[in-house]
């Protein structure tokens, strides 16, 4: 719930939030840490969880089914030390004839046998079929006590065996009795009862060896305790735990004994007497293993959950700083892009003007021409020198307008791109083509050093034409008559193209190259426009190449161009390469 | 050669340039024939014969090329030197390879004309003669 609050404070800030501002990176952050961490520990938590109850419900078979097994097996003993009592005395009623058991020599001589090889018997009556105990050995006098009432006789009688729960003697030593009927063969009946005390019951649980904080005791179908229990009290009191009173199974349940002690307990019915065996153990010491596993998951979910927590964290916090960078960086490309479209209009603009102008700037130019060539072809008149002077001022007007349109068209064109497939060798001739009569008038030696498995790459050829128009017409600017200028073409990288332009000319001062790409940075005066070198970078650029040049003053400069396969093609890459 | 004038046939679509073009041309000594479109231009060629055409490329109707190519199929020996309106070097160098002389940018230096135009003359009387 406070998750879910807070979740939908995250998104309410997100939206709010400006992107790009600090505050966006920030809760970008928490919440893809968030997001991750319940996808990843959900399942694992929930996984966790499915092991526990299925290892527990697992576990707790595996270590409750010999606590029962233990019960189970001393119930056994229980019942074969009484199966064995009340055959003894079965085999002395058989054994005997009634008159034989009548005489109170004989039943004295019988119960000293059986306290010397049988041990645990305290007395032996002969009971008639009457009620009335007809004779007896043993420690009190109940000769002639009737037994009709007894629960003992009557059972006795139905059933033709009795075992008794456990009462006090005399001598408050817990007793039980064990009774059986005999018939003779003249259909007299008879039983014979024996008391015999409870040493052996305590001797029985004491072999079960268990550890000092487990328990065990028979009660009967009362609840009633019937050895001595070692923690929950004596013999005849009452048990504090609800047992089973259902015989001939057995039983484990959990329950809390009288300290608030969580305790596990396997109860045992017997088939012979009202007894069941009832085996107590604290859970935590059956448990021990499954608590120990449960650690162990636990310690895995807590060592599984910082290493998710810090690998989230690494992994987010790489993300949104990259996130971060990439958004950045398209904001400055979408800066950069209106900024060329803006360029581009206003170029487009530019050139119409250009072209618009440049057609009556034509005339006004031969018009004024032709009126200076009147002037010169005339006769001498009034205000000649005047005229001369107008006219000459009207076409320096146009020569600065043709500068004007010139730098407006150069603008226009290094905006718009048309990339193609460009074999940047047949570009080279193209432009020297335009040239040569220049280079011929001039004697100017061009040397060309194109290499023949040049790379095919994707650029604009009439913008490359122009940046190289360029550079050759400051090298033709730059070196005297008879000059040399070196065009040399390489591959470049893996599949780029590296154009040289050499010359030895006048060379750059170091002063002046560091300005030489600037616009309107100019040596050649009214002549130049001083966008050449500058619309020529600008080209490069945009193309994803580099172009740099190096000089010594009185030997010449080298201007190297460098273009990638495509203008996209990593620019970054080949702008280091070349940035010194 | 000397003696005979440089017949030029100048083709451009401004009337006022080419006329007074043609008017310095002539004060200079060179006989002009001046044609306001392309079609005009090949109907002179194909009636007279002259020494050069001087041809603006930025045309409207039949282009400033086209009209270079009808001009280099029917008579391949005459020289052309363009004029450019716009500083399109691209116009420019594909002229260059449909075989034109040279070029020049508008507003144009008469002299620089007379220079081209001369050269040119005589660049292909050099040829004639070899």
């Amino acid at each position: 719930m406070l998750k879910k609050y807070k979740i939908g404070i995250f998104l309410d800030r997100i939206y709010t939030s400006k992107k790009g501002s600090p505050e966006y990176y920030i809760v970008l952050r928490r919440m893809i840490i968030i997001t991750m961490m319940i996808l990843t520990t959900l399942p694992l938590a929930i996984m966790i969880m499915v092991n526990h109850f299925q290892y527990r419900s697992h576990l707790r078979n595996e270590l409750l089914s010999p606590i029962i097994t233990m019960a189970n097996k001393t119930k056994h003993s229980f019942e074969l030390l009484l199966e064995a009592r009340l055959s003894t005395v079965r085999f002395i009623a058989t054994a005997y004839t009634y008159e034989e058991l009548k005489d109170a020599q004989n039943i004295k001589r019988i119960l000293s046998v059986l306290k010397n090889e049988f041990g645990g018997f305290v007395d032996l009556g002969l009971i008639a079929s009457n009620g009335i105990l007809e004779s007896y050995a043993g420690p009190y006098p109940l000769l002639g006590k009737n037994y009709t009432e007894q629960t003992s006789f009557q059972e006795t009688q139905i059933k033709g065996k009795y075992v008794s729960n456990v009462f006090l003697g005399h001598r408050k030593f817990p007793h039980i009795v064990v009774a059986v009927q005999h018939l003779n063969d003249d259909g007299q009946t008879w039983i014979l009862r024996a008391t015999i005390d409870t040493d052996q019951f305590d001797t029985l649980i004491h072999s079960m060896g268990l550890e000092s904080k487990s328990d065990a005791f028979l009660v009967d179908n009362q609840g009633v305790f019937q050895t001595n229990s070692k923690l929950y009290g004596d013999t005849l009191e009452k048990c504090p735990f609800d047992i089973p009173s259902n015989r001939f199974e057995s039983h484990i349940f959990e329950t809390e004994d009288p300290d608030g002690q969580k305790v596990l307990i396997a109860s045992a019915g017997f088939s012979t007497a009202n007894y069941t065996l009832v085996l107590v153990k604290p859970r935590s010491v059956v448990l021990q293993s499954w608590y120990a596993l449960k650690t162990e998951l636990f310690v895995v979910f807590v060592i599984g959950f910082a290493l998710i927590l810090l690998t989230i964290i690494q992994i987010t916090n790489s993300l949104v700083r990259r996130l971060k960078e990439s958004d950045e960086k398209r904001e400055k490309v979408m800066d950069e892009l209106q900024h060329s479209q803006k360029l581009s209009s206003i170029g487009r603009l530019a050139a119409g003007v250009a072209h618009e102008i440049n057609n009556p700037l034509a005339i006004i130019n031969e018009k004024a021409g032709l009126v200076n060539d009147l002037l010169d072809y005339s006769e001498a008149f009034t205000n000649q020198a005047k005229f001369r002077l107008l006219v000459s001022s009207i076409l320096q007007s146009v020569d600065r307008c043709r500068t004007i349109t010139h730098r407006l068209l150069g603008f226009a064109k290094r905006i718009d791109l048309k990339i193609e497939p460009m074999e940047t060798n047949v570009v080279v001739k193209d432009v020297l083509g335009f040239l040569e009569r220049e280079a011929l008038y001039r004697k100017i030696d061009i040397r060309l050093k194109l290499y023949e498995e040049l790379n095919t790459i994707d650029s604009d050829k009439g913008q490359i034409q122009q940046v190289l128009l360029n550079l050759l017409t400051n090298a033709f600017a730059a070196v005297e008559d008879g000059g040399v200028i070196r065009i040399l073409t390489e591959n470049f990288k893996v599949s780029g193209v590296k154009i040289t332009v050499s010359d030895n000319g006048s060379g750059i001062p170091d002063d002046i190259i560091q300005h030489i790409f600037d616009p309107f940075f100019s040596t050649k005066k009214e002549k130049g426009t001083g966008l050449g070198l500058s619309i020529s970078y600008g080209i490069i650029d945009k193309l994803g190449g580099t172009i740099t040049v190096s000089s010594r003053v009185g030997q010449g400069s080298d201007f190297v161009i460098t273009l990638p396969k495509t203008p996209e093609h990593s620019p970054e890459d080949e702008h280091e390469q070349n940035q010194d | 050669m000397s003696k005979t004038k440089i017949k030029i046939l100048l083709i451009d679509d401004e009337e006022e340039f080419a006329s007074t073009l043609a008017e310095r041309l002539e004060l200079r000594g060179y006989e002009t024939r001046t044609a306001v479109c392309g079609e005009d231009g090949l109907n002179l060629l194909a009636g007279e014969t002259f020494d050069i055409a001087v041809l603006d490329l930025m045309m409207p109707g039949m282009s400033g090329l086209e009209t270079l190519r009808s001009i280099k199929s029917s008579t391949p020996d005459m020289p052309v030197v363009l004029l450019t309106g716009h500083g399109s070097t691209k116009e420019g160098m594909e002229g260059m390879r449909l075989g034109a002389f040279d070029y020049l940018m508008k507003p144009l230096d008469i002299k620089d004309l007379t220079l081209k135009i001369l050269s040119a003359v005589g660049a292909s009387d050099g040829k004639e003669n070899e």
